[in-house]
């Protein structure tokens, strides 16, 4: 108990702070912000296992978010009939030729040895297949699009409920991170992370501009959702009785009935909100178990001992006979399946999908903050980071307007300094995550709960 | 059959404004292979770096017009960015000064020291968006074009026009000028060899006395040069916003390994390449085979292999491929 103090501590502090954010700004403002966190705790766990168990360097995780992201779309977005009439046929040759095209590669690729022939022969297997793929799936896509394109314009998904999303994008993430991981894993450190930065970029622009598939920068909304919508819940009796029971010495201070039932109603629509919300967050709390129980195990068991092992001296680990490279495949592999669940999550809690917004400093560089912030190696404190940084990232704006008219409380209020500074207190959110980053670098460069190992 | 029209055709269209983009990548490719090969890490801050040099040029130019200096037919940028190179090279011996040099001293591993740029990218996006703010910004005055599509066209009496921007031509010629200049210090002077031992091998240059610190401080210096010029020529030929340089950094990057991490020509030749391939790839073609081929055989699709939403992708996956067959690059950089 002793030990795990500061584990506690920090995660006490954590939770005052929003539920002071409750108090002062809204109680749907925390919510959103908690629910957000838990996403970002996923994340960061998935980021936490490649870079503090194994030390592999993923900058890719924007990719993987996105693909969680579009396997919401493909689960739970009913089928577009007329699209697939349309134009189904050619998707599925082509997808069928694709499926020709990489297994006559890999034909190839076993049959002969490596010499020129064999570079010009998979090389004319490409092209020629990427040109008979376009004269087939050409028609198709535009026909597709042709479809209704101010409704629909895409092929739909499978009309499934949203949640099995959670787990097909877990598998999304995981077969990109296969492919990504077979080509460049290989490679030092820093160029592993360049690679992988640019490799997400290449599925970002795809999702972005494949409309076919994703209806792209058009975006898709009214997604299904796991949880009830708000303005049935206004309606149902129960949930009416049970906010008028929460608050009922609020309400009996009111006499008059009309004013009663108006203040009422306010509150069942204020509270249907924050239902909502709770529902969420008891989901995403769910999968954040979860995954915290099976990481921690993973950590302490004879694999994890392995991973660090191969972390802290390759040559050793695989002089021991430990297969450095199947071991870093698979663990690329785990943790963007983790972080293909956070992408799930996040749009199911959107109920939009917009390839548009998957930025690199939002759902890449934000992440890695998080994770070096909360101390790579701990899952605990990598949940912390989750938690700090994007309160962090929320919160700034505030904080930030606070201290500029706290500074430049004796200028006038038309005083040009003081409009720009307020015009620009967004910006100090970006201020202060490098400002943290690099004094959580300098002074505790393990992070706030470092990774601490005993033999048990 | 009309070759001189298809070559028109080709040089307004791909050539010339290839030729200035590759140009502007050259000088950001540059800036990142100098900083990987003698620093030893690769910066993520590149692109915030060269958009902190525009905006103080921007902020200069500003000044410079509301005092009436302008420079004719020339943009008054160019007088802006001397005095924003100034700035530049101060920001970042500062930055080096408070960040960098702690972790270079206690000789941590480049990973960290990548993550540690993460941090200055974080703190000058936000300083940039703070004093000029986050839009689109438009700094270029003076004659806009050198040659216009219309003139050209009755010069020669062809078909197509061929239209030569200024801000193109500015590019190309102060690319040169500096890369030469920068070849020069390289392989010429006595510091410029030092620098080059130093990349090479840290610990035998330091035994024959070369002095680390010097080194770190040129390299800065060189870095605040081309990172500010090549930051500037961009703004000037196309517009400054912030998030538009912070994305540039990723076909810089590219650029730098494609020709070949910690190989300044590498990296010069790299820009074009990832610039021509580029366009190469996503040019619709149509009107080209039009003058070509006889008539009743024009194509009737665009002929174009690539729709131009992917251009950054054709950049990036020719990085991958280079990574997969030859991943010191071209031009044979630091080995992996």
């Amino acid at each position: 108990m002793r030990k795990n103090l500061n584990v506690i501590a920090a995660y006490i502090i954590m939770i005052g702070l929003i539920i002071l954010v409750g108090i002062f700004q809204s109680w749907n403002i925390a919510l959103s912000i908690f629910n957000l966190c838990l996403i970002s705790a996923v994340m960061t766990m998935g980021a936490n296992i490649q870079w503090g168990y194994a030390g592999l360097i993923n900058f890719g995780i924007m990719g993987y978010t996105a693909l969680g992201g579009l396997a919401a779309v493909l689960i739970s977005v009913d089928p577009v009939q007329e699209a697939w009439n349309a134009g189904g046929s050619n998707i599925l040759l082509s997808f069928l030729l694709i499926i020709g095209m990489v297994l006559a590669v890999r034909y190839v690729l076993k049959k002969y040895e490596k010499s020129k022939v064999r570079t010009y022969i998979i090389a004319a297997i490409v092209i020629a297949g990427i040109i008979i793929i376009r004269f087939v799936s050409e028609p198709g896509i535009e026909a597709i699009e042709e479809v209704n394109p101010a409704k629909t314009g895409f092929l739909g998904g499978l009309g499934l409920p949203i949640i099995f999303s959670w787990i097909v994008g877990a598998v999304f993430a995981g077969g990109l991170a296969f492919v990504i991981g077979k080509v460049a894993l290989g490679l030092r450190a820093d160029y592993l992370a360049i690679a992988t930065l640019l490799i997400s970029e290449i599925v970002i622009a795809i999702i972005k501009h494949e409309d076919w598939l994703t209806r792209g920068v058009k975006n898709v909304i009214g997604l299904k959702r796991p949880a009830p919508y708000e303005v049935n819940l206004q309606q149902t009796d129960w949930f009416i009785n049970l906010v008028e029971k929460f608050n009922s010495s609020r309400l009996n201070l009111i006499t008059d009935l009309m004013e009663r039932q108006a203040a009422l109603n306010q509150l069942v629509i204020e509270g249907s909100s924050i239902f909502v919300k709770l529902c969420y967050s008891g989901l995403f709390l769910i999968v954040v178990i979860i995954l915290l129980i099976l990481t921690q195990k993973a950590l302490y068991s004879p694999w994890g001992r392995m991973m660090r092992a191969i972390r802290d001296n390759e040559e050793a680990a695989n002089a021991m006979g430990k297969n450095v490279v199947k071991q870093h495949l698979l663990i690329f592999v785990l943790g963007s399946a983790i972080v293909g669940i956070a992408g799930a999550m996040l749009v199911t809690q959107d109920g939009l999908f917009t390839p548009g917004s998957y930025r690199p400093m939002r759902y890449t560089f934000l992440i890695w903050v998080m994770v070096i912030v909360g101390g790579s190696g701990n899952n605990f404190g990598a949940i912390l980071g989750g938690f700090v940084v994007w309160f962090l990232w929320i919160e700034s704006a505030p904080i930030g307007l606070y201290l500029v008219n706290l500074t430049t409380a004796g200028l006038a209020d038309t005083n040009f300094l003081k409009v720009h500074l307020i015009e620009s207190v967004p910006y100090f959110r970006f201020l202060m995550m490098g400002i943290g980053l690099l004094l959580i670098m300098r002074y505790r460069p393990k992070g706030i709960l470092p990774e601490k190992i005993e033999i048990k | 059959m009309d070759y001189v029209n298809a070559i028109v055709l080709l040089l307004n269209y791909i050539f010339v404004p290839a030729l200035a983009y590759g140009s502007q990548l050259a000088l950001g490719a540059i800036f990142v292979t100098l900083i990987y090969g003698i620093l030893r890490f690769a910066n993520f801050a590149t692109g915030d770096m060269m958009s902190f040099g525009t905006m103080v040029t921007i902020l200069f130019t500003w000044y410079f017009q509301s005092l009436g200096i302008t420079l004719g037919i020339l943009p008054t940028a160019l007088i802006a960015i001397p005095f924003a190179i100034i700035f530049m090279v101060g920001y970042m011996l500062l930055i080096d000064k408070f960040v960098f040099k702690y972790y270079r001293i206690s000789k941590s591993p480049p990973v960290q020291l990548a993550m540690v740029s993460i941090g200055v990218m974080f703190v000058t996006q936000a300083v940039v968006r703070i004093i000029i703010g986050p839009s689109d910004r438009r700094f270029f005055d003076g004659e806009k074009f050198l040659i216009k599509a219309g003139e050209f066209k009755e010069m020669t009496g062809l078909n197509e026009g061929l239209a030569i921007k200024s801000t193109q031509v500015i590019t190309i010629i102060v690319t040169f000028i500096l890369v030469s200049a920068l070849f020069w210090f390289l392989n010429k002077t006595k510091t410029g060899k030092s620098m080059r031992a130093y990349s090479d091998n840290e610990d035998l240059a330091l035994l024959s006395g070369i002095d680390p610190k010097k080194i770190v401080i040129i390299t800065w210096i060189i870095a605040g040069v081309l990172a500010t010029i090549g930051g500037a020529l961009y703004g000037l030929d196309k517009s400054f916003k912030p998030f538009t340089y912070f994305n540039n950094m990723l076909p810089i990057f590219a650029a730098a390994i494609v020709g070949g991490i910690g190989n300044p020509f590498g990296a010069f030749l790299g820009g074009y390449v990832i610039a021509f391939s580029e366009i190469l790839l996503t040019y619709a073609y149509k009107k080209f085979f039009m003058y070509l081929l006889p008539e009743g055989l024009e194509p009737n699709t665009l002929v174009q292999l690539l729709s131009t939403d992917y251009k950054f992708a054709v950049s990036f996956s020719i990085l991958v491929i280079v990574l997969l067959y030859r991943p010191s690059g071209i031009f044979r950089g630091k080995i992996l």
